[in-house]
């Protein structure tokens, strides 16, 4: 009885929630205010798109991918998802698209609710970097007909094995070509020196957020993928302001004195977990509780260190930017992509990885050319993948996945 | 003192009664319809037959263990049926289980241990629930199913991996004039190509399932294509349930000498 009732301790929630919900809160206000009476000129940006630049020129910048997040994670995405499939854009592509298109359509968002804000600020120009998907500049499209803004962007190399100088100056030329619009566009000239200062600005972001992951390679971790797909949320939206580094520093804090008191994410922390793959928005509280209740910790992902920009460097703005955006996870090739987990391996010393096959994400569904299994022998730890997606919840069968991720840790328990 | 496990599964609802030898007491299959609570009972009570009341220890398996609200503890059907198999076939092998609604390929080493899983991805493609579906397409009872398949003289090849366009298809094949027992031929053909591309083999094959116990034609035609050792425990369609119930003896002994420490 004495084990039951320890599995079923709730986990000490983190303190700095408050203050997250307040960034995120400030962010989609200043954005709605700016919308309806014009006071700035609004960027829509892809989440890793060149946010520095357009924040160093005076843009506010909105991220529909964290527009997408959200209706994923209120759940209003699968029903939302059929209005874009009507106009014609496939169930089988980016359920962030088909969900955020959706929305727009049936003018419904999940701001409404949480900040009583009617819709999405309306952009000024959209700004896509190709390095997620070719999805995004598909997506950015459809609003720059619909609003009639320009729609420019930087198209990535992708299946990079060892970055070459001519990657780096191809991206660094195709930022530099962005100005001229920008420019236009926010009616202000190009300041290097408020780009140089929003750069450095973003470093900090970046190593802040590193800062915080990485506290969870303490046994037991102070905190979970969960939590982390959550806290995130300044990392991708807020990156390169100072409001967001002063959150991470609150975070941070928090989060080293949770690993010195020993208080950890999941209560009596026995399996160490890697998540490979998108988050699956619409379940992050029953996959929560479920590995809670299994005393199982996902420890680290992919996902949320890919918003760890370590080479911007404020002395070489245009240089270092397309160094951190061209050094993705998501743009490397399978031999760079099996070597960095494995450094998170050896970092965060975890038993197993969850491989998530999203059903519309292919570019961040990588089990799909045989890497669990590799990694498996390499690493000598079992490799698990779940079918689900993003946000398209009728891909995703509940009872299947519970299964197969308590058949895993039955299967960790006996090695 | 018995041992009971449950395996309450989409489809059916089997119980296995064990003595402390394993030897199987009693056994029970039957629909696991909609309240499971109910139809794991009634198949407990069915099993015990004449065994008379007496202590026991029970684990539930399959996709409503946690309805079975006379288990003492839970396992998941791949435990379960690793747990049986490697109780009759104790070397490394790999288990392809044909379920209701789950394929289930597992791979286990020299000691019993898993070394991988898979189960069938969203699809239902190539479990129990597509035969099934095809027994009603074609009005042929699904018991009827192996010895049509035995008469095959030409097998007729099915191409989707969707069950309903692959009714339409049979429907086609129909109207084209091939013989019913060379469609039912290709549909277990069907099965066993969604059951193989999970994963690779090994040298020794156990076949576990609903499936291959009503149909043991299917095993013959694995044998024939993988040309592996391809093994099945008695009443395959029990696995889960016998796995379940060695669970339960496993976990009473670890009790008793717990309780003698």
């Amino acid at each position: 009885m004495e084990e039951k009732k320890k599995t079923e301790q709730k986990p000490q929630p983190l303190q700095s929630t408050q203050m997250l919900k307040k960034v995120m809160a400030d962010h989609f206000y200043e954005l709605d205010e700016a919308s309806k009476t014009g006071s700035r000129k609004i960027a829509w940006c892809t989440s890793v798109g060149p946010a520095e630049l357009l924040r160093g020129m005076g843009f506010l910048v909105y991220f529909p991918e964290n527009h997408g997040a959200m209706l994923g994670a209120s759940r209003m995405a699968t029903e939302l998802i059929p209005y874009a499939n009507q106009l014609g854009y496939s169930p089988d592509i980016c359920s962030y698209l088909t969900s955020d298109i959706g929305s727009y359509l049936a003018k419904r968002t999940p701001l409404q609710k949480t900040y009583n804000i009617q819709s999405v600020p309306k952009p000024d120009v959209l700004v896509f970097n190709t390095n997620q998907c070719r999805d995004v500049k598909d997506w950015f499209s459809f609003y720059g007909r619909e609003f009639n803004v320009p729609v420019i962007g930087v198209y990535t190399h992708r299946s990079i094995g060892k970055i070459e100088n001519y990657h780096l100056q191809d991206v660094a030329e195709q930022f530099k070509a962005l100005i001229p619009t920008l420019e236009e566009v926010s009616g202000q000239r190009f300041d290097m020196d408020r780009f140089k200062e929003v750069v450095g600005l973003s470093r900090r972001t970046s190593e802040l957020w590193r800062a915080c992951l990485e506290t969870a390679a303490h046994k037991p971790s102070p905190w979970t993928f969960f939590d982390a797909t959550i806290h995130m949320g300044p990392a991708v939206v807020a990156r390169g302001t100072k409001e967001a580094n002063e959150y991470y520093e609150v975070l941070l804090k928090e989060l080293k004195e949770r690993t010195e008191q020993g208080i950890s994410g999941v209560p009596n922390e026995r399996f160490r977990v890697y998540w490979e793959g998108m988050p699956i928005w619409g379940k992050l509280r029953s996959l929560s509780d479920l590995f809670s209740s299994l005393n199982t910790c996902i420890v680290a992902s992919t996902y949320c260190n890919s918003w760890i920009f370590d080479q911007l460097d404020p002395d070489r703005p245009f240089e270092s930017m397309a160094l951190a955006y061209t050094e993705l996870f998501i743009v490397r090739d399978e031999e760079y992509k099996e070597d960095y987990i494995k450094r998170m391996f050896e970092f965060f010393k975890f038993q197993g990885i969850i491989f998530h096959d999203a059903k519309t994400c292919p570019n961040n569904s990588n089990n799909r050319y045989g890497m669990p299994e590799r990694l498996s022998k390499r690493l000598n730890i079992p490799c698990l993948v779940i079918n689900g997606d993003l946000n398209d919840l009728r891909c995703f069968s509940e009872e299947q996945a519970k299964t197969n991720i308590e058949a895993f840790i039955e299967q960790l328990e006996e090695s | 003192m018995y041992f009971v496990g449950v395996d309450v599964g989409a489809s059916r609802t089997k119980v296995a009664i064990l003595d402390g030898e394993a030897n199987l007491l009693g056994f029970d299959v039957r629909r696991s319809g909609t309240d499971f609570q109910k139809s794991s009972r009634e198949a407990f009570e069915a099993a015990k037959g004449s065994l008379g009341q007496s202590d026991f220890s029970c684990v539930s398996t399959g996709y409503g263990r946690k309805n079975v609200d006379f288990a003492g503890e839970s396992k998941t059907e791949i435990a379960c049926h690793a747990k049986a198999c490697f109780h009759f076939f104790p070397y490394p092998i790999t288990i392809i289980d044909i379920g209701g609604q789950d394929n289930k390929v597992i791979k286990l080493d020299e000691k019993g241990r898993r070394i991988s899983f898979k189960m069938n991805r969203k699809c239902a493609a190539g479990t129990g629930a597509f035969l099934e579906e095809m027994s009603l397409r074609l009005n042929i009872p699904l018991e009827e199913m192996d010895q049509m398949a035995r008469r095959s003289t030409s097998m007729v090849e099915l191409g989707s991996y969707c069950t309903v366009f692959t009714a339409t298809e049979v429907l086609e094949k129909i109207r084209q004039g091939k013989k019913v027992e060379d469609i039912i031929k290709g549909l277990f053909l069907s099965v066993i190509k969604r059951a193989l591309e999970m994963d690779s083999l090994t040298d020794k094959v156990v076949m576990t399932g609903g499936v291959v116990e009503h149909n043991p034609y299917m095993v013959e035609m694995i044998r024939e294509i993988t040309q592996k050792e391809v093994l099945v425990p008695p009443h395959p369609q029990l696995a889960g349930a016998f796995g379940a119930a060695l669970f339960a003896m496993e976990i009473h002994r670890q009790q008793i000498k717990g309780d003698q420490k």
